[in-house]
């Protein structure tokens, strides 16, 4: 394992290699690639910290924890919620910043907030050529040129390996409560979850569990007190009309939403993992065209994980939708989504500009 | 500034290209006439002017493939624009370009309440986006200051910002699904009604990339359910550095305001003598805004007003009412105005590390002095936009370059303080030649690479962006390209 220190070692590096590398962060996808693997994560450490500006600047190979930990000294918080896929993958390793960005890693919040791309505001990375290439910068208004820091976010180390992000944060909420609905169908929930965050009432998190036993339907606020007592007293009104069996969870609020995260339902589970990106209103649709072995709907429906029998062809059966179907556990069919022709020489463009030698996570994305 | 040599090759096309433009398009919608093309000679960057050599207005995404297919074919330069509100040159023509302009392409196409967007053609305006699902108690939340006027194509190209972004981003957070025509005539979709594109993140590529990628056609926008209130607070300070001060404790205290307005002494003076808002006799001026219900509001304008004490404020005025509200505003929203009404002035969009805002204002005042302007400062405080309007006279002989020079050196000011050209304007024509001290050669490089793999003849809007001197070998492509 490669894993230089600085900047210019890892420039160095690139220039002069001439076979695949495998980029990675912390490892913790675990994904199988080509070449010599090399890891951002000894280039580690906060560069600045500017509460007062919201912003954090981080070197790449920064653990996640390291950065949440600084976060949280000041009462602040990553917004997007990344999540920690090790318990689905039982890989073990560290998650860095840099992978967090790279592979666009975003959590249950990603419905009220944005994705991680979305609080990027700067990136510093290694192209294929070994030029060291920076974008954006480190404030939170900023429509200077191109937004590479866009494109390199989710870009899964094809374009280039990041060594230095700058991420704009938030004030960690003073509390969070969850409103439960007990009891839903799929269909319903998927309404219910419209209905929530159709509201007025500022939802963070809206998802489900078809547990057959006792499903599930959570919906998350976070502020203030006595605003949190507020929106959830309105939300149990409005959402009435879903289920008459509605709780509130206080004080186990966040526990429930890192369990969501991390889909720990599905852990210690057999099966292929699957994630289906698709419009919210037709994510019970989605769940019922899959035949999973197990389902859960975030981001209000439009994020579905489902659970299937080893080696089923999940993307023919969801044919009629729109969105992509991204396999996170499992072999046999490609990780990424296919991409339509159009896209697809578009992308195979930027990649050749990025990385002409065709050397880095040769294997990753829609190759 | 400069601008490209108009080829003569195309000049001496013109007839051929304007009659197989209006081979595919309806007969009012191809203007060649010198006289009616003057209609499109500049944007909202007035001091600029060039009338094209014809200007298009398509109906449908169809149309818009044609055209360019057609432009592609000829080598002629197309130059896309909204509602030519941009204050950076975006649209400004060459004198051998076609301006496509997507002004006449305004439908609503999708309404979806239960997956909260809204489908729109490109060329309705910002405002009327809310204007169509507000009745439902929905808003499209980024609203930069021209939205009555400017069209979402423009502020998908310029990723435009606005006050409220500080809570729901800019146009980039706010969008999901974009049809584009390449300059080739290729129609693409990217993203839509799903909350994540898949693949590369082209869609945040293309947003903020100044129509040199490709001309959008229909946009996919998020919406949201309106608050259920929203109530600012006044505070005046007699000194810049400590209206920054509370401005950097507010955000620590873990409050989010929707909005943190920040005007200096020239601008409240200018405009009270214009609107007169009542604003009280200070240095620096915030107006924060929050939104909620009216307890959520009452909370936290009392926990700003009890920050806001701590810095020795002048006067502390909280709004109690919609006219109060109002009254707050009214002084902020005539700032351009008024500032318009005593002179001519050049408006900068820099932004800074909200940090670095004392220092900033300080140098600016310096340079103000050296230079013998006088600099008004009204400025997104929260995320550090600033918005300096340096004040020249356009009637005497080399004010307006004079003028340029001090802008040019707020912007290294703001690059070297840590910040950027441009926060919500975009580069265009006005910045272009500065985007050497943002950013490195290879920095550039990368940049260029992208719009090779778009737009490989350098056909579309390009003599934007980039320093010409830069992408001359590359704009050499569009004359070998006839």
């Amino acid at each position: 394992m490669m894993t230089p220190k600085t900047e210019d070692e890892l420039a160095a590096y690139v220039a002069s290699a001439d076979a695949p590398i495998w980029v990675q962060g912390g490892g913790t996808r675990g994904l199988e690639g080509e070449g010599a693997a090399l890891s951002t994560a000894s280039m580690s450490g906060i560069e600045l910290y500017e509460p007062g500006a919201l912003t954090i600047v981080v070197k790449a190979g920064t653990p996640v924890a390291d950065v949440e930990t600084a976060l949280a000294a000041e009462n602040q918080r990553l917004p997007f919620e990344p999540i920690d896929y090790r318990g689905l993958t039982g890989v073990m390793g560290t998650p860095t910043i840099g992978g967090v960005i790279a592979t666009n890693n975003s959590g249950a919040r990603r419905i009220q907030v944005g994705a991680a791309r979305d609080f990027a505001l700067g990136v510093r990375y290694v192209d294929g050529m070994g030029q060291i290439v920076k974008n954006g910068g480190r404030v939170m208004k900023n429509v200077t040129g191109y937004d590479l820091v866009k494109l390199m976010s989710g870009s899964w180390g094809t374009l280039g390996v990041l060594t230095e992000v700058a991420l704009k944060v938030l004030p960690a909420p003073e509390t969070e409560a969850t409103v439960m609905i007990h009891g839903l169908s799929n269909a319903m929930a998927v309404e219910a979850m419209a209905s929530a965050l159709g509201s007025p009432y500022d939802v963070s998190g809206a998802a489900h569990s078809e547990d057959p036993a006792a499903p599930v339907t959570l919906i998350r606020v976070e502020g203030f007190e006595a605003s949190v007592t507020y929106r959830v007293a309105q939300l149990t009104k409005q959402l009435a009309q879903f289920g008459a069996d509605i709780t509130c969870a206080t004080t186990d609020s966040s526990a429930i939403w890192q369990d969501v995260n991390a889909q720990v339902c599905f852990q210690q589970k057999d099966g292929d993992i699957w994630r289906v990106s698709v419009a919210p209103s037709d994510g019970a649709q989605v769940i019922a065209a899959a035949g999973a072995e197990q389902a859960t709907m975030d981001w209000a429906g439009g994020l579905v994980w489902l659970r299937m029998a080893p080696g089923t062809d999940l993307r023919t059966r969801l044919r009629g939708f729109k969105g992509h179907v991204t396999l996170v556990r499992g072999s046999g069919f490609p990780r990424f989504h296919p991409e339509g022709a159009g896209i697809a020489m578009l992308t195979k463009g930027l990649r050749q500009r990025f990385d002409p030698k065709g050397i880095l996570n040769p294997g990753l994305m829609a190759a | 500034m400069e601008m490209p040599i108009p080829s003569a090759s195309v000049l001496s096309r013109k007839a051929r290209v304007v009659e197989r433009l209006q081979s595919v398009l309806p007969q009012d919608a191809v203007i060649h006439d010198p006289m009616e093309t003057r209609a499109y000679e500049c944007d909202a960057l007035t001091a600029y002017r060039c009338p094209p050599m014809a200007a298009v207005l398509p109906t449908t995404t169809q149309e818009v493939s044609d055209i360019l297919r057609i432009c592609h074919e000829e080598g002629v330069p197309v130059v896309p624009r909204g509602s030519g509100t941009s204050l950076a040159g975006g649209a400004l023509p060459t004198a051998d370009c076609v301006i496509l302009g997507v002004a006449r392409m305004n439908d609503v196409l999708e309404t979806n309440y239960a997956d909260r967007y809204v489908r729109v053609q490109t060329g309705r305006t910002n405002l009327s986006v809310t204007g169509a699902v507000e009745e439902d108690g929905f808003f499209y939340a980024p609203d930069p200051s021209s939205q009555l006027a400017c069209a979402i194509a423009g502020n998908i190209a310029m990723n435009s910002g606005g006050a409220h972004c500080l809570k729901y981003g800019v146009t980039t957070n706010n969008l999901m699904g974009v049809t584009m025509v390449l300059m080739d005539g290729t129609v693409t979709e990217i993203g839509g009604a799903h909350l994540d594109a898949a693949g590369l993140d082209l869609l945040g590529l293309v947003c903020g990339s100044e129509g040199q990628l490709g001309v959008v056609t229909e946009a996919t926008l998020r919406i949201l359910h309106k608050p259920e209130g929203a109530r600012p607070v006044l505070v005046g300070f007699n000194d810049n550095e400590v209206a920054g001060a509370c401005v950097s404790d507010i955000i620590k205290a873990g409050v989010l305001p929707v909005a943190i307005e920040f005007m200096d002494r020239l601008c409240i003076e200018t405009t009270e003598n214009f609107a007169q808002a009542g604003y009280p006799d200070c240095n620096a001026l915030l107006i924060i805004e929050v939104e909620g219900s009216e307890q959520e509001i009452d909370h936290q304008l009392a926990l700003i007003v009890d920050i806001a004490n701590r810095h020795d404020p002048v006067e502390v005025r909280e709004s109690k009412s919609p006219e109060e509200s109002a009254k707050i505003w009214l002084g902020r929203k005539s700032a351009f105005g008024a500032i318009g009404q005593i002179s001519d002035y050049m408006c900068l969009d820099g932004t800074i590390p909200v940090s670095s805002l004392p220092m900033v204002l300080r140098r600016i005042g310096e340079l103000s002095d050296a230079f013998g302007l006088q600099v008004g400062n009204v400025f997104h405080a929260g995320d550090g936009n600033m918005h300096p309007l340096i004040l020249f006279d356009a009637n005497k002989e080399g004010d307006l370059e004079l003028c340029e020079q001090m802008g040019a050196e707020i912007l290294k000011l703001c690059v070297d303080a840590g910040g950027c050209l441009t926060g919500e304007h975009g580069v265009g024509i006005e910045k272009r030649d500065l985007m050497g001290y943002q950013y490195a050669p290879a920095d550039l490089e990368a940049q260029m690479a992208i719009k090779d793999v778009f737009d490989p003849q350098w056909l579309l809007n390009a003599a934007k962006v980039f320093p010409l001197n830069v992408t001359e070998d590359r704009r050499a492509l569009q004359i070998a390209a006839e």
